[in-house]
């Protein structure tokens, strides 16, 4: 095959990937991994390298939304930003360090946790917030509106989101992922944050958690300009056009179907990895 | 949330939404240009090969220098991509420090030198 032939090929699959990842709010980088890998045949070190660029400019490009919505909190999230990029060292480190075999496998079950975790949709906020005097002195609260009017929220147990957030960065850094579902986990979950605040302000630290690994893997030779190109920009204009259809559409069957694919990618991801295929 | 936050949390926004746009166009015309001068030289992508190479490997000198030329304005693009959320800490550092945010603005600047150990410690 040609470079042309090539580049529009991953080009393609890559809306595809990144549209998926928008509509099941995964992020892109978790689709377009195991593709790349699985049907391409490409190396995984340099699938998660084009994987974590697309993934800073999906951050970067749906900047767009959170700043109308203004539902994002940047206190919050610049705080955990703190675990993250730590943990996004610690997983980019890890790259070198374990067998590609392993990595396959750590992926898979990533993609399984996070096809499952689509299918929760988002959960009732607390109604009442129960601040502790941490969540007070980091102030880790804010308003956001609800049906029209406004309603307070407020964190707890920042320790135990601030340790999943330290995993989060990990993954990303190992895997060239986003890893949102474990960031909203971080704050939805662990922290008690509403689901709405909690989406928007992980999307808005995935940029610099990959930022934080993009350094050592341009050191490190995994982003390739050839593959990074069409995967960064296919990725890109896929989630756009994937958060634009999001807005409109009822996405419930949609969400099913992806999910299941997602299933099947992740039960594939472990099955190479401990065959020792990838 | 206050309105300094808002304020800045708009800016940030705009910010990213920016150097996301320069970052993507730039990419793009790396792109064009390497496959308009070397659309039949497809690199090995099914095996790794470890850190990059200080020159490119390819068939002649004519096509190398074409080649490189369209790889590395690519790589620029990613290096101004990478380059953006980078900005927006330093954005928050500034925001937080003129909001006499002390806290925040220790928190933004150790961010930020994670970052910048990310990026200087690996050479």
């Amino acid at each position: 095959m040609n470079a042309l032939g090539f580049s529009i090929e991953i080009a393609a699959i890559s809306v595809l990937a990144g549209f998926l990842g928008a509509l099941t709010g995964l992020g892109g980088g978790v689709v377009v991994v195991p593709v790349l890998c699985l049907l391409f045949k490409i190396d995984l070190h340099y699938a998660i390298g084009a994987s974590l660029v697309s993934v800073i400019a999906t951050s970067s490009g749906a900047a767009a939304m959170y700043v109308r919505d203004g539902l994002s909190n940047i206190r919050i999230g610049m705080f955990l930003e703190i675990a993250t990029t730590l943990g996004a060292l610690l997983g980019a480190y890890l790259v070198a360090r374990v067998s590609t075999g392993a990595i396959g496998i750590v992926f898979g079950i990533v993609l399984l946790y996070s096809a499952l975790a689509s299918l929760h949709g988002s959960p009732a906020a607390p109604e009442t917030p129960h601040p502790d005097s941490l969540a007070e002195r980091l102030q880790f609260k804010g308003s956001y509106p609800v049906n029209g009017r406004q309603v307070d929220y407020a964190a707890e147990r920042i320790p135990l989101g601030f340790g999943i957030m330290f995993l989060a960065g990990t993954l990303s850094g190992l895997l060239g992922i986003g890893s949102g579902a474990v960031k909203v986990l971080a704050m939805d979950q662990a922290m008690k944050l509403p689901f709405k605040v909690s989406t928007t302000t992980s999307n808005f630290m995935i940029g610099v958690t990959a930022a934080a690994s993009a350094g050592v893997y341009l050191s490190r030779g995994y982003v390739l300009p050839g593959l990074a190109m069409p995967v960064m920009l296919g990725v890109l204009a896929g989630s756009l056009a994937g958060s634009r259809v999001l807005v409109h559409a009822q996405v419930r069957t949609l969400r099913w179907v992806f999910a299941v694919v997602i299933l099947a990618l992740g039960a594939e991801m472990i099955f190479s990895g401990v065959t020792g295929r990838l | 949330m206050a309105a300094g936050d808002q304020r800045l949390e708009m800016a940030m926004g705009r910010m990213l939404q920016i150097g996301v746009t320069i970052a993507a166009f730039v990419v793009l015309a790396g792109g064009v240009l390497s496959l308009v001068h070397a659309p039949h030289t497809l690199p090995d992508y099914q095996h790794f090969h470890g850190a990059p190479p200080t020159r490119m490997h390819v068939d002649s000198i004519m096509t190398a220098a074409f080649y490189r030329n369209g790889g590395a304005v690519i790589e620029f693009g990613i290096l101004l991509l990478i380059a953006t959320p980078i900005c927006r800490v330093l954005f928050g550092l500034v925001g937080f420090a003129l909001m006499r945010d002390r806290l925040y603005t220790a928190v933004s600047a150790v961010v930020f030198a994670i970052l910048l150990f990310s990026f200087f410690s690996h050479r």
